[in-house]
């Protein structure tokens, strides 16, 4: 063991070494925030370039309300609008009700069996599998074994089964933040195991479900690769029957079955022109779909970091 | 009222302490740490034992907004540890400490021991080798470990554990060390243990103990601290403070009628 | 009385009837999950099985020309392969070291306000589709290459390689940040304790701590890198060239799929089916590194 002697003596050297190693503290700091600040930065720098690229048609009204068009100043973005909305319906009717009853069955029924954890593998994995293979899959079973075609129907099923994972993950979550003592309040009074997950746990959990609901939904109206895959026509110079009519029944489900086109793929097919004169387009089809992406985002995060920070249970 | 034949190792003058938020956790506490002996922290919880233990190794100062007021001096060498010129890391290389739950590092036993050196940049193996048997002999823990040293540490048993973060804080040659309830989360086996280390451990260095038990206080320490509200009330010889305190708080909290 | 009871029994019947149907119903909708995998097995496995009743799986393997629609069909995968790699391995080389080192700043450095700050706008990020950074590749990134390397084709796999790795930084981050924070401050405290800078404790007892959830972020950026599809797509070109040079232009597996689906090939030709084929690589590839990370991830699961 040191004598206090040759600990005092050290004294000088322990605090040049400090010295030394502090150094590198500092260093570190610097790197990393400088890291951070230029990812940050050229992911900023991005974005405000796709808008000023964008700018002249994003100002100009006639670009949400044409048709694609050969000639890139008269072509416009009203039939890739038109149908991301319809697709949209379609992903969000496919994927929502049936993941979130997923994320009730794995939370509050599942045993744990085999064929839970069967389940549960696959979840994890289909989250990881490139958006691509979806796209695989549906050209092989909607398109041509299922007979949708290169479809509303088709591209609206696809991106359901893509974003399946994220609303089911996002349910969980929300489901298991729910304390037991609610659960057993609930059946104190007698109700059925159906009552209490409707009635109580659904109902607590609506916020963390709408967060995963709107992050699915944003991750689906950005996906390109998946309805190139099946298909989906670049070129799309007519709307898809409207799904609402004048006259009884006032519904009309032709639009199912109808050709489209989606935001991103517009902005692909402008982006793969030679010419540069398209590229504007191809930006400000961009700016669009960041700005919605975005805002979804925003939207979800903000509602996750109150719902984390408000309910306290206990 | 204490033999005044032991050294001071350490002694805290007026020291205060305030939490971020403003809670004043420690009101002017005056205490000596003699040398080679052990002092025990006693009193109910919230009374602020941990918070002054933990003064001593700046352990407040990894967590923004806090403030010491007053000292905390180190003899020979009359350094204020508190001082604002003094970095926390270099009181921290002299004083150690040995937490309430083992916190073994996600490393091999060996490595766990050999942290100190390492983090003070010595390289030369023969040092690190003979430093860490030597650490796991004073920590009595050597014969378990001996066969088996690069094994993951979590893979011992809570008392084997908190040996090891022992012989983790004896490898670099400490002046003082802190306990801070080290036995809390041990079965009554290991604690038995754990205590008689520490009685091994008073021959070569100063400890500073915090624990929830006046048991082991008065079996374990030569002088004891009992302390309520953040002040100190009572100071003085283990034996004198059990057997015949002279502030009725002190004796009520030792008789059990209150804490 | 009788009545009642019965009544009563019935009226439990029924109740216990509709609990087991709504039971059987939710296990419907969770199952979806395997029968996705299922399908998606099937499709790639059955569409697979007919290219490769034209096409030995030894030429597949060890062809280097990749030129199913060609006249002159050659049906080896390498070239695809060999892209996709590349765009990854740019990617990553990129991405991991400095999303790893962002997160140990954000973790283990940064001030509570800055990562209150930083944390949303990485989790935001994550959410911007990659058409948009196909733009950025082929407008921006590429462009700028080129002025810093004369002779740069227009496109090659360098550009898209970087604008992958910047797609992919704030997913590393963020996700190894969560790794790091979730490190027992108990853990922090013994390292600083025995008089451990910050670096130190970072490197030497933080980060090995977390291992297993970056190691998680990792894998899943690496999936990520690899299936990317519309980045290189865009910017990479479309021919199939067997290179790890990244100046080069190179198609990956993802880029010919599109490649293929954008043009007019009839349903049920070698074409067609190559496709699958080329899917069922990735697919593959993918898995793997899934089964990498699952296993790893057991590997080192925490202890604390």
């Amino acid at each position: 063991m040191n004598t206090e002697a040759s600990t005092l003596k050290d004294l000088d050297a322990v605090r040049s070494m400090i010295k030394r190693h502090k150094l590198n503290d500092y260093i570190f700091g610097a790197v990393g925030l400088s890291f951070i600040m230029l990812i940050l930065l050229t992911l900023l720098v991005l974005f405000i370039d796709l808008i000023i690229d964008g700018y002249p048609k994003l100002m100009s009204w006639d670009f949400f309300t044409s048709f694609p068009s050969r000639r890139a100043a008269s072509a416009g973005l009203l039939s890739a609008l038109v149908g991301s909305a319809l697709v949209m319906i379609i992903t969000f009717v496919s994927a929502v009700p049936m993941g979130v009853a997923a994320a009730i069955y794995l939370e509050e029924y599942a045993k744990k069996n085999w064929l839970s954890e069967v389940i549960e593998v696959n979840v994890t994995n289909l989250a990881a599998v490139p958006s691509i293979i979806y796209g695989l899959l549906a050209l092989g079973l909607f398109v041509y074994i299922l007979d949708f075609g290169t479809s509303i129907l088709t591209a609206g099923l696809t991106l359901g089964l893509l974003i399946l994972p994220v609303v089911i993950v996002a349910t969980r979550e929300a489901i298991r933040g729910i304390p037991v003592a609610i659960r057993e309040a609930a059946y104190a009074v007698g109700a059925t195991k159906w009552q209490v997950v409707s009635q109580h746990v659904v109902r607590y959990a609506t916020g963390g479900i709408l967060t995963g609901v709107i992050i699915g939904m944003a991750r689906a109206i950005g996906e390109t690769a998946p309805v190139i895959t099946i298909g989906a026509l670049t070129f799309i110079a007519f709307l898809p029957p409207s799904p609402v009519t004048t006259s009884a029944p006032f519904l009309n489900f032709d639009w199912l079955w109808s050709g489209f086109t989606v935001l991103p793929i517009q902005m692909f097919s402008w982006l793969s022109r030679p010419g540069a004169d398209f590229h504007v387009n191809a930006a400000a089809a961009g700016a669009v779909i960041i700005v919605v992406t975005l805002l979804m985002n925003g939207i979800a995060i903000r509602m996750r970091y109150n719902i984390r920070k408000k309910i306290k249970w206990q | 009222m204490v033999t005044v034949t032991t050294p001071l190792k350490a002694e805290s003058r007026d020291l205060n302490f305030i939490y971020n938020g403003g809670h004043r956790a420690l009101k002017g506490i005056n205490m000596p740490l003699y040398e080679k002996k052990i002092t025990a922290l006693i009193g109910p919880s919230g009374c602020g034992k941990s918070t002054f233990l933990r003064c001593f190794n700046r352990m407040h100062d990894l967590y923004p907004g806090n403030k010491y007021e007053g000292q905390i001096v180190m003899h020979p060498d009359n350094t204020n540890v508190l001082g604002a010129g003094v970095d926390p890391i270099e009181v921290r290389m002299r004083i150690s400490m040995v937490f309430q739950k083992p916190n073994p590092f996600p490393k091999s036993i060996y490595e766990n021991v050999a942290y100190g050196l390492r983090v003070r940049g010595e390289r030369n193996k023969r040092i690190i080798d003979d430093k860490v048997e030597e650490a796991l002999k004073g920590a009595a823990i050597w014969d378990e470990v001996k066969d088996r040293l690069h094994d993951l540490a979590f893979n011992l048993s809570g008392g084997q554990q908190q040996r090891l973060c022992i012989a983790r804080a004896l490898a670099t040659d400490p002046e003082i060390m802190l306990f801070d309830e080290p036995t809390s989360a041990l079965d009554p086996i290991a604690t038995a243990n754990i205590e008689e280390l520490m009685t091994e451990l008073r021959d070569r260095l100063t400890i500073l103990v915090v624990t929830h038990n006046m048991q082991q206080a008065a079996r374990i320490s030569d002088y004891t601290a009992y302390m309520y509200l953040g002040e100190m009330m009572e100071y003085g010889d283990t034996d004198r403070i059990f057997t015949n305190p002279t502030r009725k708080e002190t004796e009520d909290y030792i008789t059990g009628k209150f804490g | 009385m009788e009545i009642q009871i019965s009544d009563r029994l019935a009226k439990k019947f029924r109740r216990n009837l509709i609990e087991r149907g709504i039971e059987f119903l939710l296990l419907l909708a969770a199952m979806s999950a395997v029968f996705t995998t299922i399908a998606i097995v099937c499709i790639l496995l059955y569409e697979s099985y007919t290219f490769f009743e034209h096409v030995s799986l030894r030429d597949f393997l060890t062809d280097t020309q990749w030129t199913p629609l060609f006249a002159d069909a050659h049906y080896g995968i390498m070239p695809l392969v060999s892209g996709t790699v590349t765009t990854a391995a740019i990617a990553l080389a990129f991405a991991i070291p400095v999303g790893t080192i962002g997160a140990i700043y954000l973790s283990e450095f940064a001030s509570h306000r800055v990562r209150e700050t930083v944390k949303p706008i990485l989790e935001l990020l994550e959410g911007v589709p990659t058409i948009v950074f196909g733009y950025f590749a082929l407008l921006l990134v590429t462009p700028l290459l080129q002025k810093l390397i004369p002779g740069l084709p227009t496109f090659n796999m360098l550009g898209p390689g970087i604008v992958i790795g910047i797609m992919v930084i704030p997913y590393i981050a963020s996700v190894s940040e969560d790794a790091m924070r979730a490190v027992p401050m108990s853990m922090r405290e013994g390292s600083y304790a025995m008089g451990a800078t910050r670096f130190q404790t970072a490197i030497r007892v933080v980060t090995p701590a977390a291992i297993s959830g970056i190691i998680a972020a990792y894998i899943l950026a690496i999936s990520r890198a690899v299936g990317e599809t519309m980045v290189v797509a865009i910017a990479a070109g479309q021919q199939p060239n067997l290179t790890f040079n990244p100046m080069d232009s190179a198609a990956t597996i993802t880029a010919y799929i599109v490649q293929v689906a954008m043009g007019d090939l009839p349903h049920g030709s070698i074409g067609y089916q190559s496709i699958f084929a080329a899917g069922l690589v990735l697919m593959l590839m993918t898995l793997f590194f899934n089964l990498l990370g699952h296993f790893t991830r057991k590997k080192f699961r925490e202890a604390y």
